[in-house]
């Protein structure tokens, strides 16, 4: 089904009889079972105010077409979105309503904050049908609970977002990144924390096989950002074109595109992702996040699961799998008080059950 | 202000109550004295006040549970409290409760810079955060203007913002974990040194939510590596009009100052006589802040004073020492006191879209005369953050009355451009009855949803957030 507004989905949610799959641009991974409803007739941009840093648009409009509104400003989001088509092989168009659920978040996320730290309010439908606004598009809002927060990364599971909006923020006139030798992972994460330690306000920082470090801002404080990185952890210095291509590959995860096996997605300290590496062998792998974003690809085995989800919970994370079918769930399993509280809250926004069933199953 | 009428069985269950609290903490964490007591009649929000049935203040998350349980079973409202800073009556008692501060909980329990964060007992005050690790160059960025005696558990609470927030966010962007303990007394932690959550973000959702949800008694913080330096720039203008547009201009050419300070002319003319700053006696005045190394401060302020010289300003004061910039700072930072001394006020602190400054400040000013209210606006003006001063006599009968009517019509104008009722202080009581204003039936009914999984019984800090009227049922079990 896809519907035209909210009124419609409010309908369709209402009349429901059985499960419904929400669907936006379907790029991430396959819908869940049940029936399609389908948000990318939400579409439009309802304010976008650049002297103020907002905008408001509906949930189903594209990612790419908000970035191309923005970027005639010279803004953009600040969150930077990944475009997960070519790791888990999907065609489509992202919408924001997608990204949203998802809490989608790229490289200067350790800066400028995931997600639903650039979100500012959000229109849902519940799983009674009814529309629930809460936030609003001021940078500062804290009446009453704070359920934006809530709704980004909840994966469809609590209500049908509509309509969403965000704090942008301005495109910097200049971007470097150095690019440093190092040994190993551990060794690239030391060089990161160095990095992250300084006053130069990194936006980047990534291991490739090389420590990767991203400064961004006026022209002239980024050659002196640059050169001051330069003197502390060494490296060659890339700019421009070249440098954003290190951080497109960065976001996109490219060292895994095409590769076989489960797909992972680990989230631990920083430092403990170098930990978390060495207990897998040689596999291929990406650390973002200052080392704390770990992507790799795993024998698609339950026993390789069962161990890495053991090491997580050792360490303090989670483990996410994006692409595999061994016998766990995606989702990583959270200790018994919280995982009661979220069945608790899916079934106070949705107590038919109707939304995503499949999402956030975690056993 | 109304509050709930007191639950008489708990009332007279006073003696067992505290017989019960006295088995499970230290004599000197249980106060019932009516005379001690009385120290936590009020928090900032001084007009209202009521004495609660007694105080505890624990050492440890296992103290908090243990009185959380004991409440639980006896069904004793709780009023969770930091250091009593909220302007919004966040931690005002009822005669029924049983007040559980955190302020002897002040212990760092971890710094970690590798990875960029520290985890410290909730009651730990909020500069002293930072006090613990700028020695080693680092600071916790969150920055209320209480900061020197409101406790990170309030922060947690209210979700606190403060001046520097333009750049560095709020609380909940610079919050990475806690760990809370539930009405029912159950101990959970969610997340830590990681980022984001695997499922439902239940720490998001925790952070401001005006410690109805459950009491943060850890919290794991980001810290940040301190700038090479700061400095700002005073600009007055000739209208409020073009003070706002400059503001405007300065956010569209893609400048982030950590701060951009906003007063008007009532508000210069009070804090000029207390202060004697030097302001330019002018209508609008903006103190803009920037950091960097020298070289950076002076490329953003070259950028800054084009843009402002564009709107034609009546002064551009650039500080070229510590002093001077310590000058800039000093009218706006004793703009309170120096309210404070002329008369009583109230600050309120609704946000609206920057766009609308000017055609807000206007529509203040005719409400100020139509009330016979001096109101002085200082505010964050980077992010549409408003705090009018109403000024009254708290002696003169009905003036507070007069003052809370004035403030309600300023806040539903705050939500009528596209705003909202509270920016960082909280809804506490003081806004609780506003918030059909921003909010439809059942957007406040989703919220109320959120705390029946949290805390079914409704018993933690259950007079607050939402009108009374709204929550009488669930109240009443």
């Amino acid at each position: 089904m896809q519907a035209k507004d909210e009124a419609e989905i409010a309908d369709i949610v209402r009349s429901a009889k059985g499960p419904l799959s929400i669907v936006g641009g379907g790029t991430r991974r396959a819908a869940a079972s049940g029936e399609h409803l389908c948000t990318s007739g939400l579409t439009g941009i309802s304010v976008y105010e650049p002297g103020a840093l907002t905008l408001v648009v509906r949930a189903g409009t594209p990612v790419a077409e908000i970035e191309g509104v923005l970027a005639a400003e010279r803004q953009r989001l600040a969150f930077e979105v990944p475009d997960m088509r070519g790791l888990m092989g999907r065609a489509g168009a992202s919408t924001i309503g997608g990204v949203v659920a998802v809490n989608a978040s790229g490289p200067r996320r350790i800066q400028a904050g995931a997600c639903r730290d650039s979100l500012l309010g959000v229109r849902f439908v519940d799983g009674r049908g009814e529309v629930i606004k809460n936030g609003g598009r001021v940078m500062k809002n804290v009446t009453g609970y704070d359920l934006v927060k809530l709704m980004a990364g909840s994966q469809g599971t609590l209500g049908v977002l509509t309509e969403v909006s965000f704090r942008v923020q301005a495109i910097p006139e200049a971007e470097a990144t150095l690019v440093v030798p190092v040994a190993d992972a551990a060794a690239g994460v030391a060089v990161l924390s160095r990095a992250l330690g300084s006053p130069y306000d990194v936006t980047g920082a990534a291991y490739d096989g090389r420590a990767l470090v991203r400064i961004e801002g006026m022209a002239g404080s980024v050659t002196y950002r640059a050169q001051a990185l330069q003197a502390l952890i060494g490296g060659e210095i890339v700019t421009v074109a070249a440098s954003a291509a290190l951080w497109r590959a960065v976001r996109d995860v490219q060292p895994l595109q095409g590769v076989t096996g489960a797909i992972w997605r680990i989230s631990v300290k920083p430092t403990d992702g170098p930990v978390v590496l060495a207990t897998l062998g040689a596999v291929p792998h990406l650390l973002d996040w200052g080392g704390g974003l770990l992507w790799v690809a795993l024998p698609d085995d339950r026993a390789a699961a069962l161990a890495l989800r053991d090491t997580v919970n050792r360490l303090g994370g989670h483990a996410t799998r994006l692409r595999g079918i061994a016998g766990v769930p995606d989702v990583h399993p959270e200790a018994a008080p919280v995982a009661a509280l979220t069945q608790a809250l899916r079934h106070q926004f949705d107590p038919k059950g109707l939304f995503n069933p499949g999402q956030l199953a975690t056993a | 202000m109304e509050m709930p009428r007191p639950n008489p069985g708990v009332m007279s269950d006073k003696a067992r109550i505290i017989a019960g609290l006295r088995a499970i903490l230290p004599d000197d964490a249980v106060i019932s004295d009516p005379l001690e007591t009385r120290a936590y009649e009020c928090d900032g929000l001084a007009a209202y006040r009521c004495t609660p049935l007694a105080v505890v203040l624990p050492r440890s998350t296992d103290e908090v549970a243990g009185v959380m349980r004991l409440c639980h079973a006896m069904g004793v409202p709780v009023v969770p409290r930091g250091s009593g800073t909220s302007l919004a009556g966040g931690a005002m008692p009822t005669a029924d409760c049983v007040v559980l501060g955190v302020g002897r909980m002040t212990a760092v329990l971890e710094t970690d810079y590798a990875n960029r964060l520290v985890r410290v007992q909730s009651g730990r005050t909020n500069l002293s955060v930072t006090g613990a690790v700028e020695a080693d160059g680092w600071f916790y960025a969150p920055d209320p203007s209480s900061q020197l005696a409101c406790a990170i558990a309030g922060n947690i609470a209210m979700n606190s913002g403060g001046a520097h927030c333009l750049k560095y966010g709020v609380t909940t962007n610079n919050l990475l974990g806690v760990t809370v303990v539930l009405m029912d007394g159950r101990v959970i932690t969610l997340g830590g040194g990681h980022l984001d959550a695997p499922g439902l973000d239940l720490l998001g959702i925790i952070c401001g939510s005006e410690g109805q949800l459950g009491v943060v008694t850890e919290a794991t913080l980001r810290i940040l590596p301190k700038p090479e330096g700061a400095r700002p720039i005073l600009l007055g203008f000739a209208a409020n009009e073009v003070a706002g547009a400059c503001v405007a201009d300065i956010i569209k050419a893609g400048i982030l100052p950590v701060a951009i300070e906003f007063m008007d002319r009532p508000c210069i003319r009070v804090c000029e006589e207390y202060a004697k700053a030097g302001y330019p006696d002018c209508e609008a005045l903006l103190i803009v802040e920037v950091e960097g190394a020298p070289g950076e401060i002076d490329e953003q302020l070259s950028r800054i004073k084009a843009i402002a010289a564009r709107h034609d300003p009546v002064e551009m004061r650039e500080s070229q020492s510590a002093e001077e910039a310590g000058r800039i700072w000093l009218g706006r930072k004793s703009a309170f006191s120096a309210i404070g001394r002329v008369a009583d006020y109230m600050c309120l602190d609704g946000t609206i879209p920057v766009n609308e400054l000017p055609f807000v400040l206007r529509r203040i000013a005719e409400l100020s005369d139509e009330y016979g209210l001096r109101v002085a606006n200082v505010f964050h003006a980077g992010d549409g953050n408003m705090h009018p001063l109403i000024m009254f006599d708290a002696n003169t009968p009905g003036d507070l009355e007069k003052c809370e009517a004035l403030g309600a019509e300023i806040l539903k104008l705050c939500v009528a451009v596209g705003g909202c009722l509270t920016g960082e202080h909280g809804v506490g009581i003081e806004k609780r009855d506003l918030m059909g204003v921003q909010f439809a039936a059942a957007d406040m009914e989703a919220q109320m949803r959120v705390k029946d999984v949290f805390d079914p019984k409704w018993l933690l800090n259950p007079a607050k957030v939402f009108p009374l009227a709204v929550t009488a049922s669930r109240r009443a079990g």
